[in-house]
């Protein structure tokens, strides 16, 4: 038998059928709603008098343009409030499982879909997000969709798609002190660039990431859009079948036995070939902060900012004379011991428990720096609560951050939480873009660690050299 | 879907790398209201300057490219959030046809969803393309043949470039999409027929499925909670 891939494993069982023009009918699995990309779907089946086809494998959750006020309502965050309202009304008119913001299953819809096993390894999902490669953690092959493709899961449960080249990061050597999942995917999107992976569909694997908690493949396949690929994914293992086992919305029994055999043959086989093979030195790393306006522009927190005048492709000098200008940087600069405005600790990328006790590790008893807002933003209701029964809320609370409720909240200022036009912001979210935390925002991505280590410095440092 | 298949028109080279979807439609200007004007928010971070004020120096606010139907970019345009509101955002100014270095994958998948042509050429190209534009301060058009894969250059020089056959069918068309997947109705049905065999866990668990199985259990209706404002 030809030697396969974890993806080219799961991609076959998932045909269809096969069209013409070389591409296929890919059947998903899961088709997960969020209120801003979900009703234009919703409006284009009303206009076509179509019907969804499979509610059974939908599943709608109210967790974007939502308030974070402790105490919120449908109201708290008025732009948001008819997103909200159509997507209930679509939902429940549709006969499709609404989580709402009540809901104590309520969360970031890619935090909390592999939580409930809602996701599951092995499945294809999708949502209307392009951060669906974060359920990629669990093995499953999950990808964003735009709105379009909402409707043509709605109305017939498959996709036409063309199959992605395979690419696979081969992580191995030693993981240093303060080195986090989030900074492997920082290094990995610095070194091969943010277009790097169009086209792929990346397998993470290698002695790291097998040592790596199932939050940590979270937090690495999240950031593979950030890279260009829509698809990341770990082969699911011991440590996939451990953190599936007993969820919500896990299959039990005979159902389960029969799953968990079939989930352990989605491994890549030895010879099977890659499109692209990349093997990354974990040993280099050290923790990485962003410095531009794309996730490319990252180094490590004791380099420096590059300088333009050392670049020698125009466009590309261009580029970053203009990240520079818009960050307010000076090519050579150093980041350590820059003064930042803002901490926001949260997004499906890096607020699940882990996250939130990485950050807390870093505060001993100290308090957020004067001049600094810094908001914690638990991933999901289910995070918020776990993390309150082993008392990080009060850590958190204690040192002066805002301890809020779960959603997608400044990661893309969807809400009321944005950072300040020209402010400085450390970020545990996944975009550095230009605006993306609020008009003129200025955002370092870092991990949860370095975040609430700035937050208590009121500037940015170097976790290593400061003995916790 | 709006059908494409040649269009003369001005180009107007934004040629940074990386533009992501955050750039082509600012989150702010996609909430004001459920169906905004998407054409007035199209770079909406650029193309403004307090508030709404047209900033000067940004080419769409600058004769002939007020006008422009086509876009010239650079590497990974439209990477980032898979909002397809960016293809609404371009179209809605008027915008066709985007000649990039390559595209973020989404972006140029939604950009077949709604009528927007998507080509990929090599950055010399793009460059030199963005360079005639520019030495002129006329409005001389391109033209973007679908139907022969051409470029007409602003000097007449003809540049081929590549297309998928079935992509390319689908904007030459504007075929509903929907309509030609549910023609494979029967094979869905069989597909899932065997699925159901072979990964029974896949259709059980599921929050809806629990639900209705718990109603049938106990003899109850399926209630949900009314809709209210």
């Amino acid at each position: 038998m030809t030697p396969l891939t974890a993806f080219d494993k799961i991609w076959n069982l998932h045909v269809v059928k096969e069209l013409n023009d070389g591409s296929v009918l890919l059947h998903i699995d899961r088709h997960m709603m969020h209120e801003l990309s979900s009703y234009q779907g919703f409006d284009g089946l009303r206009g076509a008098g179509r019907r969804v086809r499979n509610i059974e494998l939908t599943v709608g959750v109210q967790e974007h343009i939502l308030s974070t006020d402790p105490g919120r309502n449908e109201d708290s965050f008025a732009p948001g409030a008819d997103f909200l309202y159509t997507l209930r009304q679509n939902t429940q008119e549709a006969g499709i499982e609404l989580v709402d913001f009540r809901d104590s299953r309520q969360g970031i819809v890619h935090v909390m879909a592999p939580e409930l096993g809602i996701a599951l390894p092995g499945a294809t999902l999708v949502c209307g997000d392009s951060h669906t490669c974060t359920v990629g953690g669990i093995g499953a092959v999950s990808f964003g969709i735009g709105s379009s493709q909402v409707e043509e899961v709605l109305a017939t449960q498959v996709l036409p798609m063309r199959k992605p080249m395979r690419m696979r990061v081969v992580f191995d050597g030693i993981l240093q002190p303060g080195v986090f999942a989030k900074d492997l995917i920082l290094y990995l999107i610095g070194k091969i660039g943010a277009g790097a992976g169009t086209g792929y569909a990346v397998e993470y694997a290698g002695p790291v990431i097998q040592d790596l908690p199932i939050e940590g493949r979270f937090t690495l396949c999240n950031m593979a859009i950030e890279m260009g690929a829509r698809v990341g994914f770990v082969a699911p293992d011991d440590k996939t079948i451990d953190y599936v086992r007993g969820r919500r919305y896990a299959p039990t029994g005979k159902s389960w036995t029969a799953a968990e055999s079939h989930w352990r043959q989605l491994t890549t086989d030895e010879e099977a070939i890659f499109d692209r093979e990349i093997t990354v030195d974990t040993t280099l790393i050290g923790p990485q902060v962003t410095w531009g306006t794309s996730p490319q522009h990252v180094i490590n927190v004791d380099g420096q900012v590059p300088d333009p005048q050392s670049i020698s492709d125009p466009e590309t000098r261009r580029n970053a004379e203009q990240a520079l200008a818009y960050m307010g940087l000076t090519p050579g600069a150093s980041l350590i011991d820059l003064p930042i405005q803002n901490v926001f600790i949260g997004s499906c990328t890096n607020s699940r428990l882990d996250d939130l006790r990485a950050a807390a590790a870093m505060i001993q008893k100290r308090r957020v720096a004067a001049g600094v807002r810094a908001m914690v933003v638990p991933g999901s209701t289910s995070v918020k609560r776990a993390a309150e029964g082993e008392g990080l809320d009060r850590i958190f609370i204690d040192a002066g951050f805002e301890w809020r409720e779960s959603a997608c909240s400044m990661c893309g200022a969807v809400n009321a939480d944005k950072v300040g036009p020209g402010e400085r912001c450390v970020s545990t979210s996944n975009r550095n873009f230009e605006g993306r935390q609020g008009p003129n925002s200025r955002t370092h991505l870092a991990s949860p660690a370095m975040a609430a280590a700035a937050a208590i410095a009121g500037r940015i440092v170097d976790i290593r050299k400061l003995g916790v | 879907m709006q059908k494409f298949d040649r269009l003369t028109a001005v180009a107007a080279p934004i040629l940074t790398d990386n533009i992501d979807t955050d750039q082509i439609i600012p989150i702010p200007r996609m909430l004001a209201s459920m169906r905004p004007d998407y054409g007035a928010a199209l770079f909406g971070n650029w193309r403004y300057v307090e508030g709404d004020q047209p900033n000067p120096s940004f080419i769409l606010n600058k004769p002939p490219f007020t006008n422009a139907k086509i876009v010239l970019a650079g590497e990974n345009f439209g990477c980032g959030s898979s909002r397809e509101h960016a293809v609404w955002a371009l179209m809605g100014f008027g915008v066709r046809c985007v000649i990039a270095m390559s595209f973020g994958d989404i972006f140029f998948n939604n950009c077949f969803k709604r009528g927007l042509l998507p080509v990929v050429l090599s950055p010399d190209l793009v460059r030199s393309l963005a360079a005639e534009i520019m030495s002129t301060s006329e409005a001389h058009p391109i033209t973007v043949n679908l139907v022969d894969r051409k470029i007409t250059t602003v000097e007449g020089t003809e540049i081929n470039f590549s297309i998928d056959d079935g992509l390319r069918e689908i904007l030459l068309e504007g075929l509903d999409e929907i309509g030609k997947i549910l023609k494979h109705e029967l094979d869905i049905n069989a597909f899932q027929m065997r699925d159901r065999q072979l990964r029974p866990w896949i259709y059980e668990a599921t929050p809806a499925a629990l639900r209705q199985q718990m109603a049938v259990a106990t003899g109850s209706v399926i209630t949900s909670e009314p809709i209210k404002r």
